[in-house]
């Protein structure tokens, strides 16, 4: 109880401070007294500004490195929040927000997109809808069946990611291999170059939404993790509830990719790094996950612009950093799994 | 009896798929009754009870409480009436006895909800009545069998509910906790709480129920008085087993045939005999 009054104040100001800092690094170093003046000038017209240097930090922090943080923010809190309540949901911590095909169709749509069409809007509309589709599938396909629902909604979602990487397979083989074959290929590798206001706004919004429903809904994942007849003892709408869940997630998913490709781990990670620090109860886990991932990925978005002279992809940099991070905590978070 | 009728069941039938689980069960449940179900592995006594609690459709026939059909009342308010306690079971997160037992409150709470104050004083309560209020903030994959069946039953008692629906409560306890387990539903009993309760011991039955229920191949072999219909010759048709209840005035007991050491009904008297000898003698 003591935690959780301390906690969410204190990740605030470090997502806070993590944002601040992260608006002075880049390939035009600034120090942070000068985005305080820039800001202080812009908003309450405070000081003196030479007119080409504040175009310049105009375009450099709002138009480049803004939008950027944000939507890293947003990535790194949907993606985690879609993963908790996912491995709360399915009563088990191994599951990222991939589980029902999400992010296997949201490529499929990316990829369509690049080959049939000239136009970015159209490639990130189909990447949205195809990522919802493919859910949807998965969705279907356990529907179909009598029996354990958990159980079905899972093979139902290998079933549809499996289709959806064969038909991505597809797309790259007759993609044209000079132009649209490694755009698809870096797409895939997850970037955040591509972020713009307009593209923020338009999933930028529907993500904070989602993940506010989820902290708001977050109640019900303790029960539903007990199984799904205890749930209902509790007189919960078992079935109505997951699947309200699984849209909120997959949405939320789905529009990552839209702002940035494949961003693999975050989902799988930082639900963890959050259960080490505020314990299982999803009540606090899920806005805590939600601040702790929007940081993370700031941060690593900051090694991915800076650790080289060319950008890396974040998706290989999340995977990087996750993956023996992962090991090193395994020890620790299978504690009470069995 | 002489109890008002709480929960009634009318023509109950239930079938996966093909093969049928519960047919034509009819049943009458008092207010404060302790009414346990009795039958072997399979018989339906487990999809029986999430019947009750309305968490299974039944193909047919219906379950009134206080003379109203349950599929009427709606989910909630029956979550308000009659709590299930499950066979002890593990989580695959470490959530806390008290996360586990604030559950209770989910039928008090509307859509969006957040536990207050008094859910958390009402949660203490029931953790206090059980006296496990030092296992609140244990992780409840780490305490034994026994304390999890209590946690389980302290989310009953927080979800305000009258009547306790359990199924097989003792089974993977030890002895003790088996014991322990018994005497806190001799009290709730007395208390006021109706139980139903599945259990795979005849004797658990003799010693707290009052009324026991005989569950064969889906349909009521014996109903009544769980000292009159738990005999030797209904517990012989509805397990397949050689058994005998023996019976020494104060306290009946279910000796296996073998340990009788004598063949058929009519050894039931000698058998006795012997017993009794074994317990002069210990």
């Amino acid at each position: 109880m003591k935690v959780k009054k301390v906690l969410f104040p204190l990740l605030s100001i470090i997502l806070a401070l993590t944002a601040a800092v992260s608006l002075t690094i880049g390939k035009y170093p600034l120090e942070l007294i000068d985005i305080a003046g820039f800001f202080l000038f812009k908003i309450f017209n405070v000081g003196v500004m030479d007119p080409e240097r504040y175009g310049l930090l105009r375009s450099v922090l709002l138009d480049i490195r803004m939008p950027r943080i944000l939507a890293a923010a947003l990535i790194g809190a949907s993606l985690s929040v879609a993963g908790a309540s996912f491995q709360a949901m399915f009563v088990n911590p191994l599951v990222s927000p991939s589980l029902l095909g999400v992010l296997a169709g949201a490529s499929l749509g990316a990829a369509l997109g690049m080959v049939f069409s000239d136009s970015w809007l159209a490639v990130q509309c189909l990447t949205f809808i195809f990522g919802l589709f493919s859910v949807l599938i998965a969705v279907g396909i356990a529907k179909m069946h009598k029996g354990n629902a958990i159980l079905l909604l899972i093979l139902g979602g290998v079933i549809s990611s499996a289709l959806f990487t064969s038909l991505l397979s597809i797309i790259k083989y007759i993609a044209d291999p000079t132009n649209q074959l490694p755009a698809i290929v870096q797409w895939l590798m997850g970037g955040l170059s591509m972020v713009d206001c307009r593209t923020l706004v338009f999933a930028g919004v529907p993500q904070l939404v989602s993940i506010m429903l989820m902290i708001l809904f977050s109640g019900y994942l303790n029960a539903l993790g007990m199984g799904d007849e205890e749930a209902r003892s509790l007189g919960i709408p078992v079935e109505g509830i997951r699947m309200l869940l699984i849209f909120l997630a997959t949405l939320m998913s789905a529009l990552t990719v839209v702002l940035a490709g494949m961003v693999g781990w975050v989902g799988l990670i930082i639900p963890h790094i959050a259960r080490m620090l505020v314990g299982p109860d999803n009540k606090i886990l899920i806005p805590a996950s939600a601040l702790i991932g929007a940081i993370y990925l700031i941060i690593v978005d900051d090694v991915s612009r800076m650790l080289f002279s060319v950008e890396i992809p974040i998706g290989i940099t999340t995977s990087l950093i996750g993956i023996p991070f992962f090991v090193a905590i395994l020890r620790k978070a299978k504690r009470g799994w069995d | 009896m002489g109890l008002n009728p709480l929960i009634r069941l009318e023509g109950i039938s239930f079938g996966y798929t093909q093969k049928a689980v519960l047919t034509g069960i009819d049943m009458t449940i008092g207010e404060g009754e302790v009414v346990a179900l009795l039958g072997p592995n399979g018989c339906g006594k487990s999809t029986l009870i999430k019947i009750i609690l309305g968490v299974l459709r039944p193909d047919r026939g219906r379950v009134f409480y206080n003379g109203e059909d349950i599929r009427r009342l709606g989910a909630k308010y029956v979550a308000r009436q009659m709590a299930y306690v499950p066979q002890t079971h593990k989580t695959s997160f470490p959530y806390t006895v008290r996360d586990i037992v604030m559950m209770g409150r989910i039928p008090h709470k509307t859509f969006f909800f957040r536990y207050t104050k008094s859910d958390g004083e009402i949660a203490k309560k029931a953790l206090e009545s059980l006296s496990i209020l030092h296992l609140a903030d244990r992780a409840y994959t780490e305490i034994s069998g026994g304390e999890r069946q209590l946690a389980l039953i302290a989310r009953a008692l927080a979800q305000g509910a009258r009547t306790f629906i359990m199924d097989e409560p003792a089974g993977g306890l030890d002895y003790g906790n088996q014991l322990k387990l018994l005497d806190q539903i001799i009290r709730l009993s007395r208390d006021g709480y109706t139980f139903i309760k599945a259990t795979h011991s005849p004797e658990h039955a003799l010693w707290i129920a009052d009324r026991a229920v005989m569950i064969k191949d889906g349909t009521v072999m014996a109903a009544g008085a769980a000292e009159e219909i738990i005999n030797t010759q209904n517990l012989r048709r509805l397990y397949n087993a050689s058994v005998n209840v023996l019976d020494n005035g104060v306290f009946r007991a279910c000796v296996p045939q073998t340990i009788c050491g004598c063949m058929g009904d009519a050894g039931q008297r000698e058998g006795r005999t012997m017993v009794m000898r074994k317990v002069a003698r210990g």
